[in-house]
């Protein structure tokens, strides 16, 4: 009972720290309360998304062109396999050893990280659609970038959101560790709980849990919009 | 033996006996079979056949349990088979489908070992069973530790027979068994399986939608309309010479004398002498034969009687009688094929002759095309032939 | 923990040989020295080992119990997949540290967190496999007289084998990569070498731990389809 009662008001701790500011750990400074939570979310999605939109103008391109013409369903494939085994912390520490520190650095190494669920999923989603779908396309006279841009594109797209629904999660889960290279994001409370102490240290766990979630959500929902009507079909 | 449930079945055939049997489906206003009962002696096949829809698959899924009676019993060899326990049921009941469905991650010998696993036999026994089985179904032995997926469908098929008898269950459930076999496989198939059943005379509840497999293989045929109502239940003699209504005179069809034609075999029918002389002989026996025969074409026939061929005019120029004949003998038919197979040969092959073959292979006789049209067109054949609505 | 700039790491590093130092000292990538102090991966590396198969490992088992539970009750199937769906959508690093005032720091609180990111895609794959065993090889099974437990073990289990490793294929190159950040939750394993003592600028080091990670992830891999060809004959021959 005292175990649960003591669990509970940690959890109360981390929240106070997220609505009130207090003196840091090692003296001197202020932290916690909204206006610096709100800071390093900023700063949080900032990165993300920059480095999610990069990783789209590069990936959905690449691989409506592949899936199009067919050709490297090996590479968009083993692409996706490989990116899963490298290990976020070694992408960014990689970055920060050979590149240096800094948001462009870190959102660099984010758009890498970013790309291969794209990618996989616009091909996938391409090789997908109906091949006589696409053979009536060509028939009316539509030529190869009509037929992407009309036909395969928005029957991929259902795909493609949910290759970027995936890459957004991962984005946001590893851009907790770009403190390590001088981005300051919520994982900073984490990484530097000498500073922001322990009630700290939770309340950044928690705030990018919600963070993450989120951003799961509101992609899950945007990708059920897309949906073509008469595809029904996202889990 | 421990695990053996198939003690009453030490017999080889068990009777079925359908007892007012009703399925209802929840949420459908018609039931699907609506007091149907009928009676199936041991040792025969009755074939369950009717349109689309009419319910013969599913009245032959209740008799395993694989769907659940609503009402009435389905008793064999007297006994309920609800009262065992569904998976014991089944192991004493011989299960063939239209997919074949053997399990791709066995080897055909752990395929149709199936059952005598599941009851427990010791290893040697069921090794010994999959041998005889494989020989039985003319599969061979060396088949035993491939896989299905590298067997052609007409052996998958073969080997799903194999394992339904592999228990020796004294019933057994076909549904469509050759139906997912080209025609000519099909045939074949057919044939096979005919043998079989006179060898080891099981009761068989045999599904198809086409007739004229039913009027095949049946010792009876069951005809039933949607609902599961039986329309008539009778040998295939008494569907063709008298169908009980219009329904089933439609759903056998106008051809009925054609359909005869399945019924009969060529043993039954007067075969045309044929003139026969053998390699080496001197062409004027052949021409000696031609005499004393029913058509002017001598067929070469080694020593043993066999057919090799049809001799030509120009054979027939020679001095002797060649080994190698202008014309090939097929198709060459067998006393025991059914005529209508026979016909469709000989049409297939293009040709009006084919030489008949005993059981060792030797020629016999001859039959014609026009043997067949004459037979068609004799009183006896449409003897009795009467049109349900004239008798009603 | 802020790295304003890369100082060079000769005073953590051990240089065994005159040679590295000046590689060292540079800051550049020196295979010599991986070679020379190889010691100081072996145990992070077995440590990563460990919690990358015991995370996978229970994940299996938890996420079986579920397929084999929802076998029967196909509604469930939803839920569990939005339930284990937020266990992966929570980043590990924050789900260590919402762990941490119930299990503490250490290799307990990191394999919670790895074994609940594993829990969606092997159950999903789990479903698919047993979904797609042909339905006429189903039904057949039935037929023959197989109980439904004998069906399940004998016939759609081994079926489904293929989606099954292919579940664990990906479950276990996604945890060794997430295992790299147990050293955060006080674990331990190859993230440790990453970060080599809090500097991340160190080039050898970083190359050579993230390195072994992904031979790690790849060795895992290679091993788990070799499980799945040995496990399943009948797909390795050629059809007729």
């Amino acid at each position: 009972m005292i175990e649960i009662a003591g669990v509970v008001s940690d959890f109360g701790d981390a929240l106070d720290f997220i609505f009130s500011t207090r003196e840091a750990q090692t003296g001197g400074v202020e932290v916690g309360g909204l206006s610096e939570v709100w800071e390093f979310t900023w700063e949080h999605l900032k990165v993300s998304f920059a480095a999610i939109g990069v990783a789209c103008a590069i990936a959905v391109p690449v691989g409506l062109a592949l899936g199009h013409a067919g050709k490297g369903e090996l590479l968009a494939i083993s692409l996706s396999n490989v990116g899963r085994a490298v290990p976020s912390l070694a992408l960014i520490a990689f970055f920060v050893a050979y590149i240096g520190v800094g948001f462009t650095n870190v959102m660099l190494a984010l758009v890498l990280l970013a790309i291969p669920p794209i990618l996989t999923n616009t091909y996938v989603g391409v090789r997908q659609v109906d091949r006589e779908v696409i053979d009536a396309g060509k028939g009316m006279g539509l030529r190869p970038h009509q037929v992407v841009q009309r036909i395969e594109l928005p029957l991929a797209l259902s795909s493609i959101f949910g290759g970027i629904r995936t890459s957004a999660v991962n984005v946001v889960a590893t851009a907790t560790i770009a403190p390590l290279a001088g981005v300051l994001t919520l994982g900073d409370y984490i990484l530097s709980a000498n500073v922001y102490g322990p009630d700290g240290r939770l309340a950044g766990a928690m705030l990018v849990a919600v963070l993450a979630l989120t951003v799961e959500l509101v992609f899950a929902a945007i990708q059920r919009a897309v949906e073509p009507r008469g595809l029904q079909t996202t889990t | 033996m421990a695990g053996d449930a198939s003690s009453t079945s030490r017999t080889s055939a068990s009777s079925v006996e359908y007892r007012n049997v009703v399925k209802r489906y929840p949420g459908q206003a018609e039931p699907a079979i609506s007091d149907l009962s009928l009676t199936v002696p041991a040792g025969e096949i009755c074939v369950l056949v009717g349109p689309s829809g009419c319910g013969k698959t599913t009245a032959l899924r209740l008799a395993n349990r694989m769907i659940e009676l609503t009402q009435g019993d389905i008793l064999i060899d007297g006994t309920s088979i609800k009262s065992r326990a569904a998976a014991e049921l089944r192991r004493g009941i011989g299960y063939v489908i239209q997919q074949i469905g053997l399990f791709p991650h066995l080897t055909i010998g752990e395929n149709v070992g199936v059952v005598p696993k599941l009851l427990g036999w010791d290893r040697k026994r069921i090794d010994a069973r999959v041998d005889e089985l494989l020989e039985l179904t003319s599969l061979g032995s060396e088949l035993r530790d491939r896989y299905p997926a590298q067997l052609s469908g007409g052996q998958r098929q073969r080997v799903g027979v194999a394992r339904a008898l592999a228990a020796d269950p004294p019933l057994m459930l076909m549904d469509e068994p050759f139906g997912a076999v080209d025609p000519i496989n099909r045939e074949r198939l057919q044939n096979q399986f005919l043998r079989l059943q006179s060898e080891i005379r099981k009761t068989i509840l045999f599904v198809t939608h086409d007739i004229d497999e039913a009027i095949k293989m049946g010792d009876r045929v069951a005809v039933l309309r949607k609902g599961g109502v039986l329309a008539q239940y009778a040998t295939p003699e008494e569907l063709l010479m008298s169908p009980a209504d219009e329904f089933v005179e439609d759903f056998v069809g106008a051809d009925r004398a054609l359909k005869r034609l399945s019924l009969l075999r060529v043993r039954d029918i007067d075969l045309w002498k044929a003139p026969l002389v053998r390699v080496g002989e001197p062409t004027a026996r052949a021409r000696a034969a031609i005499a004393e025969a029913d058509l002017p074409y001598p067929i070469v026939v080694d020593a043993g009687g066999r057919p090799l061929g049809w001799m030509s005019e120009r054979d027939l120029a020679r001095e002797t009688v060649p080994d190698r004949p202008d014309t090939a003998p097929d198709p060459i038919l067998e006393l025991e094929d059914v005529l209508r197979d026979a016909l469709s040969d000989l049409l297939r092959s293009d040709t009006q002759y084919g030489p008949v073959v005993d059981g060792n292979g030797a020629v016999v006789g001859v039959l014609s095309v026009e043997i067949i049209s004459e037979f068609l067109n004799s009183p006896e054949a449409t003897m009795h032939l009467t049109p349900a609505a004239e008798r009603a | 923990m802020h790295l304003a700039d890369a100082a060079p790491v000769l005073g953590q590093v051990e240089i065994r040989d005159r040679s590295e130092a000046s590689c060292i000292s540079e800051n550049k990538l020196c295979p010599g020295w991986i070679v020379d102090n190889f010691d100081r991966y072996t145990d992070p590396l077995a440590q990563h080992l460990y919690l990358t198969v015991t995370s996978v490992v229970i994940g299996f088992v938890i996420a079986f119990a579920l397929a084999l539970i929802a076998r029967r009750r196909r509604w469930l199937v939803g839920p569990i997949v939005g339930f284990t769906g937020v266990l992966y959508t929570l980043p590990s690093l924050a789900v260590f540290f919402l762990l941490l005032p119930i299990t503490g720091r250490g290799s307990t609180t990191a394999i919670i967190a790895l074994t609940a990111y594993t829990l969606q895609i092997i159950f999903r794959n789990i479903v698919l496999g047993l979904q797609n065993v042909p339905e006429e090889a189903r039904d057949a099974g039935r037929g023959v007289g197989l109980t439904d437990r004998q069906l399940l073990w004998r016939v759609e289990l081994p079926l489904a084998i293929p989606d099954i490793v292919a579940g664990l294929r990906i479950a276990t190159t996604s945890t060794v990569g997430l295992a790299t950040l147990a050293v955060f939750a006080g674990a331990g394993g190859l993230g440790e070498q990453i970060i080599s003592g809090s500097n991340i600028t160190f080039k050898t080091g970083v190359v050579a731990a993230g390195g072994l990670a992904v031979l790690l992830a790849f060795a895992l891999d290679v091993i788990l389809l070799g499980v799945q060809r040995v496990l399943t004959p009948w797909r390795r021959v050629q059809p007729a």
